[in-house]
């Protein structure tokens, strides 16, 4: 068969380091290409060099055979590739069709022919099975129908070969399986596929072939048939990797976390939270498991103080926190790990040692009479560093010369290292590779049996799964039925969480 | 300002900048039929060539530290303080008052009303402060605002309430007065005065502050990522109003030093002194640190200074020292082009 795309021999070199050094991919006509790597190992650069971002030193493009020089994603464009980006490139104001339209809009005159266009739009979405309304406003669908309109802009642009970059990271377990239907479909009308990820169960599910990064160099590339996840995980991380986390029974003792009659409202004014109750006792994992957006971050940021708690209690050992600031929750015995690392776990420009101490600089010993003593801090970042095994060259490294992994093991360091009764952490290994998310559990776990309460929330099933004691299922700003994860399946909370409750008779179980 | 850059490009980047615009300053001259060497001979020898423009020289240096400092603090804490020339007039004006209004021992009251010029500038930006942290506003839009009424204020108080209709107040005495009778005859009875000490000191204040304290790592925190700052448990609307404050005081002290240094009373502006404005290109090309703004300011200062005597001695007009300062404000500005240029330099080194 032939190739469509042939990147022969990549290299691309980063002051300092090597990004990608003289990787080789090749992409059949037709098939599903996974490319498989830890976090940093150097998909996205080899990627980015695909799409016209990234100049390479050395090495080759042949696309259909000929040789090519991709300057920029426009001539990406003209050649047939196109890039779903992780992160949607969408104007939320704007309609599906102007959004897909954006930059090459059909004219009448000087007019744009918006007829012309959702029509064009409808035409593509029906071919593919994309059920995307061409006149909605993206503001107004979910995240699943807005990745469907990234599908539809790279398609309406021609595109022939589609680029995924880890596409079912923000989606529900049915959304993934919509997602998977259309690559389907996609394969069947003639296009190729390149899927970037560290999922090991969709490669095997969906993918013909795959090529493995390491530290930026091509490991192999193997036929997905006959492949084990282990077999893959330990070709992605160089070592054998166990996927089940280990722990045993826990042990839990005396309610730490106790929320009762919750309400709290999103940015919008809109009740998020609505006369929740939960509790979580001192040494067992709740897992929080739920559709974004069901009032998941709403909850956490109430519990922090990052929110202001329209009624209802947040109890800390009795102690109802739900009018205190962050700072008093903080220090009563709260650790939080952020959901989103970049916005409220970092200050990216500080050195990663100033970050290690956010929330107690002003205490003993990091300072004294207003004054800061750095000596005190490097120790503890070095402290932490080593062992959270943090991989920095100093702690003066600014956290934004970090990987995400090591971004986010300094979090967890510092969260865990505080030492607080309850440590809620969200989405803690969202974006991370396999290596570091058995150290992050390994971690959360080893707080549960040192007594601590763990609020856990996911939108990874598999990890609510592996790594929960108990499973709150969330759905529309309320828990509607706590599960054991023993007996629990994918399948069951993914219907509980899309709101249906599959136990005819059973009362709700808060 | 700089902080994607490594510190070799931090340092290197105004350096060049200051050279590429001497050299398109040089290139002006000789298209305009004007000697560049005659002419940048004139501007060093008019600002540092005998002790009477030394002494100038340093004079015009000590606003500009203050400026610059005032600027880069509040920028520190992600807050654009476009008010600092506003907040130098009101510490101006409150600074000669005070000079006038007591009859004190100077070791009081010399220091009262040099408070005095910090707290004015301090209250001054304190409003923009309250606004930008209660109400969300823009700090640009109130800070300029405020520059237009403190203007109109401050010529008000100095016609009505100070003096007795006149276009000047009285001179401060001396129990007020920064000036400074050894170094007048050490420099040949040029108008530097203490202030320049002062000047320094609030340097190393603003180091001291910013870099080694709690509340310095706050405003920092602050100034880099709100969300986070609040994610940790500090007040962001308390550090959004101290740092205006702050940076207000540092101006109010830079108009105090011209109040009751270099010209000992206040007078009627008819424009704004442009001191304060001078404050943000020099916090721009000092790169935002206490010992970037002090060289930025001495460069200002020597700059402006030196201009003023160039005409005389080598014809080359005044306006030529703008157009250099103004070419070196483009170069720092657009510092991405000169990291760009050294990056493909290291490269093609290699």
């Amino acid at each position: 068969m032939d190739y469509v795309i042939e990147m022969l021999d990549i290299r691309k070199e980063f002051p300092g380091i090597v990004a990608n050094d003289n990787i080789t991919l090749q992409l059949k006509k037709g098939e599903i290409h996974a490319l498989l790597g830890e976090n940093g190992a150097g998909k996205s650069t080899l990627m980015n060099v695909l799409f016209g971002l990234y100049q390479p030193e050395k090495g080759e493009i042949k696309v259909r055979g000929e040789k090519v020089k991709i300057t920029s994603p426009n001539v990406a464009n003209d050649l047939g590739i196109g890039m779903v980006h992780q992160h949607f490139m969408l104007v939320d104001t704007f309609t599906v069709t102007e959004n897909i339209v954006l930059g090459m809009e059909p004219k009448k005159g000087i007019n744009i022919d918006l007829k012309r266009a959702e029509r064009e739009v409808q035409e593509i979405s029906d071919r593919y099975g994309l059920k995307v309304d061409p006149k909605a406003r993206i503001a107004d669908i979910s995240v699943g129908m807005q990745q469907r309109v990234e599908i539809l802009k790279t398609l309406y642009r021609g595109a022939e070969i589609l680029i995924f970059d880890e596409p079912t990271a923000v989606l529900t377990p049915q959304e993934i399986k919509e997602l998977i239907q259309i690559f389907r479909t996609l394969i069947a009308e003639g296009k190729s596929i390149i899927l970037i990820t560290h999922k090991l169960k969709e490669i095997i599910e969906v993918c013909d072939r795959v090529t493995v990064i390491r530290k930026g160099v091509g490991i192999d590339t193997l036929d997905v048939e006959g492949t084990t996840p282990t077999q893959l995980a330990s070709l992605m991380v160089g070592r054998e990797v166990t996927f089940k986390t280990d722990k045993t029974d826990s042990n839990p003792k005396h309610s730490v976390l106790e929320i009762t009659k919750l309400n709290v409202k999103d940015s919008r004014g809109v009740n998020a939270v609505k006369d929740l109750d939960l509790s979580v006792r001192a040494g067992e994992i709740v897992g929080i498991a739920g559709v974004d957006g069901n009032g998941q971050s709403e909850l956490i940021e109430a519990i922090t103080g990052l929110r202001k708690v329209t009624s209802g209690k947040i109890e800390l050992n009795g102690k109802d926190l739900s009018s205190y600031k962050t700072r008093k929750i903080t220090e009563a015995g709260v650790g939080h790990i952020p959901q989103d690392r970049h916005k409220h776990g970092l200050v990216l420009d500080f050195p990663i040692g100033d970050n290690m101490v956010l929330q107690t600089y002003y205490h003993k010993p990091y300072s004294k009479y207003s004054l800061l003593n750095n000596k005190e801090i490097n120790k503890q970042a070095k402290k932490l560093i080593q062992e959270f095994d943090v991989r920095t060259p100093s702690e003066q490294t600014p956290a934004r010369a970090l990987s995400g992994g090591n971004q986010q093991k300094a979090i967890i360091g510092r969260e865990v290292d505080r030492d607080p009764d309850l440590l809620i952490a969200a989405q803690p290994t969202r974006g991370l590779d396999v290596g570091a998310i058995e150290f992050i559990h390994k971690r959360l776990i080893e707080q549960r049996d040192n007594g601590k309460a763990v609020l856990l929330v996911s939108f990874e099933l598999e990890e609510i799964i592996n790594v929960s004691d108990r499973i709150a299922v969330i759905y529309d700003g309320n828990i509607i039925e706590i599960v054991d994860p023993k007996t629990t399946t994918e399948q069951e909370l993914g219907l509980l969480m899309a709101g249906s409750k599959n136990k005819a008779g059973e009362t709700e179980n808060v | 300002m700089f902080n994607q850059f490594s510190r070799w490009q931090k340092i290197l980047i105004p350096v060049i900048s200051v050279i590429l615009g001497l050299i398109v300053g040089a290139i002006v001259m000789l298209v305009s039929g004007y000697n560049p060497i005659e002419g940048y001979t004139a501007l060093l020898s008019g600002s540092l060539g005998e002790g009477f423009y030394i002494g100038e020289t340093v004079r015009q240096i000590t606003p500009y530290i203050f400026a610059g400092l005032a600027v880069a603090f509040a920028f520190r804490t992600g807050l654009f303080n476009i008010g600092v020339e506003g907040q130098l007039l009101v510490g101006w004006v409150a600074s000669v008052w005070v000079g006038l209004a007591f009859d004190l021992p100077k070791v009081i009251h010399l220091p009262m009303a040099i408070l005095a010029g910090a707290v004015a500038g301090a209250l001054w930006a304190f409003i923009p402060g309250l606004l930008k942290a209660k109400l969300r506003v823009h700090e640009v839009i109130v800070t300029i605002m405020m520059n237009y009424i403190a203007l109109h204020l401050c010529n008000y108080l100095v016609r009505y309430v100070i003096s007795d209709e006149q276009n000047t107040t009285d001179r401060v005495p001396e129990s007020a007065s920064l000036k400074s009778p050894f170094f007048e005859t050490l420099t040949e009875f040029s108008t530097m005065h203490y202030g320049i000490f002062l000047a320094l000191a609030a340097a190393i204040i603003y180091f001291v502050v910013l870099e080694k304290t709690t509340t310095g790592f706050e405003l920092r925190s602050v100034g880099f990522n709100q969300h986070a700052s609040e994610y940790a448990g500090m007040n962001v609307n308390r550090n959004i109003i101290l740092s205006m404050v702050i940076s207000g005081a540092f101006a109010g002290l830079g108009g105090a030093m011209e109040g009751l240094g270099t010209f000992g009373y206040g007078f009627i502006h008819g424009a704004f002194s442009g001191v304060g404005f001078d404050g943000i290109a020099v916090a721009l090309l000092g790169g935002n640190v206490a010992s970037g703004i002090i060289l930025a300011a001495a460069l200002f200062g020597i700059l402006k200074q030196g201009a003023l005597i160039m005409p005389l001695q080598s014809g080359v007009p005044t306006e030529l020292v703008e157009i250099v300062i103004a070419i070196i404000i483009f170069f720092v500005a657009s510092s991405y082009i000169i990291a760009y240029l050294l990056q493909r330099l290291r490269k093609g080194a290699k």
